[in-house]
């Protein structure tokens, strides 16, 4: 099956169907999912999977806002918010943003982006759903049972020594779930490279490909290292092994260096993903080729790399050598070097495009305005007189939540969109989607602005109160906060509304040129009838508009 | 070719998936690439262990730099002996081990079994010693944790050790925080890889692996050689460091 000739005759959105058979009608009952090797299939119950954990980790973030809604600690005692604070954390990095993209749209698009049937080991992806889930419930089992509140950080000797709650649960959920990740990267990177459809070379892959390669690696080769650090951790706390603790002659900081070799990497785990969608978003909406394919794609291997020699700016108040923290510092401001050639080619793609606003794409551009500020404040954090004044403090917090969620999850929002006609086959309704868009955006602004100039004014984080003098910015931000809840409130509804009320989306309602918009929405569970001969570049739309009016004048 | 074919399931599909051999999953195309992936995929499955032991190498690396003198004084306790004997143990399974891949290559039935078993008992003997090994340690109060005794290295019993000031004999306690997490996550590996064996065995009783499709033989002898050499850098770095010099 040559695409080019797909493309061509682009369907007619009026008159488009349901396929009679497809992925998800092809076997019924709760054994055929539980069981399922299909890809498309796992990437549903991991969607499910992780929206329930979006809301936890969201129902914590609540609480947390409405606590410093006041100076006082009034709402929560203080070791009730540090409990809080730190499930708030583990569930969402852990459970939310480390597997959204990868785990939902990666494993649902990534055999069809490259041509294959599935991806290379369809039980390994079951079971890495299934380690997911363990996981989780570990985590959940840490909460129910009393919490945790060390911080998502689980830093020594306070993880091991001074604190009774349940930190050997909360750290075997995180090992667990961490296999998950580990196999999903291992099974990414493996049909990458052996599965590709004939003519799909690595220079015609989607931007989407490159970008969870990249992330692939730091999953396969940054997880394991957490797993390990652990590991040591819970031995420590339970038979009292020595491998962190001063007392002993273990050096706290080993643990330090040892969380954040991961930890670090684990950042570009989550936003890598989210810079794929955005590579799709950006070129379908603007019908133009990427602008500088090669170096976005490089770029996504170079953060990579790059990611791995950074993780001591997390450090630098705690002690290490100062001709090491110049080391990192500059290796910090050279992984901006990568995320800004992404930034600038995306904004020279739409340079001269035509360029349509529909929801994925407000989705897009509210993810190149927030990520370049947290980008950009995290090079503030990398050089080490600023990370001084301003580390611990609300500054970080709100760096990180600009990357986090003004990047990432607008990123995944974007894509969740873009996607959703292909993985139900319905439209999203368009109109209602655009205001959640821009009320995300504008609640976002509300909610982690302020925190920027509350960190730099001094307000550290982690306390469950602060003086009265910074309670303005705190209800701004509490505010911003409810708004933003609407925004992710409203997907929620009108997603599943969608999925019985919405319009057919028929094959490609986007008129886009990868190959997961050649074939039927939602698609057939073998992907594709016959192996696709891929004989085209990646975002081929110029081609596209040419072979269009050549049609219109010879048909018409 | 025309684009309705996409959207609509194709009948003879099914019937033309099932000419190709029983083994071949339908998602790959060729047997070929189905081994090469199976391989590709228990490389990189390496690579993470690889990361995961580098860990707690790390460790010792920089621990063994600071507390040499105790790193000596630990390692002069354990019993090489036991040490070597069980490192000939372990390379011997890893000659039955490749040569059970070689018998599955040459599909002999029976010898494919005969030295999966061999394997299991040499890693079961490994096992054994090993925990004669760690039960000498428990008797001794070097097991790190409350019971932590540094009698031994400030006042040695063994003529030929030196003695220890108590500041240096605290710190042989990270030497045994790392000989066990070590040794035990090396011996967690290997109750792992006798469970597989085990299973393994029985799935060869009823004929698998000698039809020419051995690729889970093949990936598993990788996975029980890198848990070989593993203990091919364990044993060096915990038992040989200065004995006696």
């Amino acid at each position: 099956m040559s695409s080019s000739h797909t493309i061509v005759q682009l369907p007619d959105q009026s008159t488009a169907q349901l396929p009679r058979k497809h992925y998800l009608n092809q076997e019924l009952g709760l054994k055929s999912w539980l069981l399922t090797g299909d890809h498309k299939r796992i990437a549903m119950l991991y969607l499910f999977s992780i929206t329930f954990f979006f809301f936890i980790g969201g129902a914590f973030a609540s609480l947390i806002r409405l606590q410093l809604l006041t100076p006082g600690s009034d709402l929560l005692a203080p070791d009730t918010y540090n409990k809080v604070f730190s499930m708030h954390g583990i569930v969402m990095i852990f459970l939310f943003l480390v597997p959204s993209v990868p785990a939902t749209l990666g494993n649902f698009l990534i055999p069809i982006m490259i041509g294959a049937k599935d991806l290379a080991f369809p039980k390994i992806n079951l079971l890495s759903w299934y380690l997911f889930v363990a996981g989780g419930l570990f985590i959940l089992a840490a909460m129910i049972l009393g919490g945790v509140d060390t911080g998502w950080t689980f830093t020594t000797p306070l993880s091991t020594h001074y604190l009774n709650t349940h930190v050997v649960t909360a750290a075997l959920g995180i090992f667990i779930a961490g296999f998950a990740s580990i196999l999903t990267g291992l099974n990414f990177i493996v049909t990458i490279h052996r599965m590709r459809a004939p003519g799909m070379t690595w220079f015609r892959l989607p931007l989407f490909v490159w970008g969870h390669y990249a992330a692939s690696i730091l999953m396969v080769l940054g997880t394991p290292v957490l797993a390990i650090t652990l590991v040591l951790v819970a031995l420590e706390r339970t038979i009292g092994i020595g491998v962190f603790d001063p007392t002993k002659g273990g050096d706290p900081l080993l643990f330090q260096h040892l969380f954040w070799f991961y930890s670090h990497p684990a950042v570009y785990i989550m936003i890598l993903p989210g810079m794929a969608v955005i590579s799709e978003v950006i070129s379908t909406f603007s019908r133009k080729r990427i602008f500088g394919y090669t170096a976005v794609a490089f770029s996504s291997v170079a953060i990579a790399i790059f990611g791995f020699f950074v993780w001591e700016h997390h450090m630098f108040i705690m002690g290490v050598s100062n001709y090491s923290a110049l080391v990192f510092s500059l290796l910090t401001m050279l992984v901006a070097v990568p995320s800004a050639i992404k930034i600038f080619n995306w904004s020279a793609t739409l340079y001269k495009g035509s360029i349509t606003f529909e929801t994925p794409m407000l989705y897009a551009f509210g993810f190149l305005g927030l990520f370049t500020i947290g980008g950009l404040t995290g090079v503030f954090l990398g050089s080490m007189g600023m990370d001084v004044h301003l580390t611990e403090t609300y500054f970080i917090v709100a760096h990180f939540h600009f990357v986090m969620v003004g990047g990432m999850l607008m990123a995944y929002l974007a894509g969740m969109h873009f996607w959703w006609p292909k993985i139900t086959g319905r439209m999203y309704p368009e109109a209602i989607s655009k205001l959640a868009a821009v009320v995300t955006f504008i609640g976002f602004i509300f909610t982690f602005f302020p925190q920027f100039i509350l960190g730099y004014l001094g307000m550290p984080r982690r306390y469950a109160s602060y003086p009265p003098e910074f309670q303005v910015l705190n209800v701004l931000s509490t505010a911003g906060a409810s708004i933003l809840a609407v925004g992710y409130l409203l997907p929620m509804l009108y997603m599943p509304w969608s999925l019985k009320y919405g319009k057919i989306a028929g094959n490609n309602p986007w008129q886009a040129t990868g190959l997961e918009w050649q074939i039927a929405s939602p698609p057939l569970t073998e992907n594709f009838v016959e192996t696709p001969i891929v004989d085209h570049e990646a975002y081929d739309y110029e081609w596209l508009a040419n072979q269009t009016e050549h049609e219109v004048k010879t048909v018409g | 070719m025309d684009s309705p074919a996409i959207a609509t399931v194709n009948g003879e599909m099914h019937a033309e998936a099932h000419a190709h051999p029983a083994h071949l999953r339908h998602h790959f195309e060729t047997v070929e690439q189905q081994r090469e992936a199976a391989s590709f995929g228990m490389w990189l499955f390496l690579l993470t262990e690889v990361m995961f032991f580098g860990g707690m190498f790390m460790a010792y690396l920089i621990y063994r730099n600071w507390y040499h003198a105790a790193f000596v004084a630990g390692c002069n306790t354990l019993n090489i002996w036991l040490g070597t004997i069980n490192t000939a143990v372990l390379i011997c399974s890893s000659l039955t081990m490749a040569m059970a891949v070689y018998s599955a290559e040459k599909r002999h039935k029976k010898s494919l079994i005969t030295y999966l078993i061999l394997t299991i008992v040499l890693g079961l003997a490994f096992l054994g010693i090993k925990s004669v090994e760690y039960a000498e340690k428990f008797e001794l109060h070097h097991v790190p944790g409350p019971n932590f005794s540094i009698e031994q290295f400030v006042h040695p019993t063994n003529p030929k050790a030196v003695a220890l000031a108590p500041d240096m004999a605290e710190k042989t306690q990270v030497y045994f925080s790392l000989y066990f997490a070590m040794t035990g996550m090396h011996a967690l590996h290997m109750i792992i890889g006798i469970s597989i064996l085990i299973i393994l065995v029985v799935r060869a009783f009823g004929g698998a692996y000698t039809d020419g499709h051995m690729t889970t033989i093949e990936n598993f002898g990788l996975y029980w050689h890198f848990v070989d050499i593993v203990w091919i850098f364990l044993f060096p770095l915990l038992y040989l460091i200065s004995r006696y010099r």
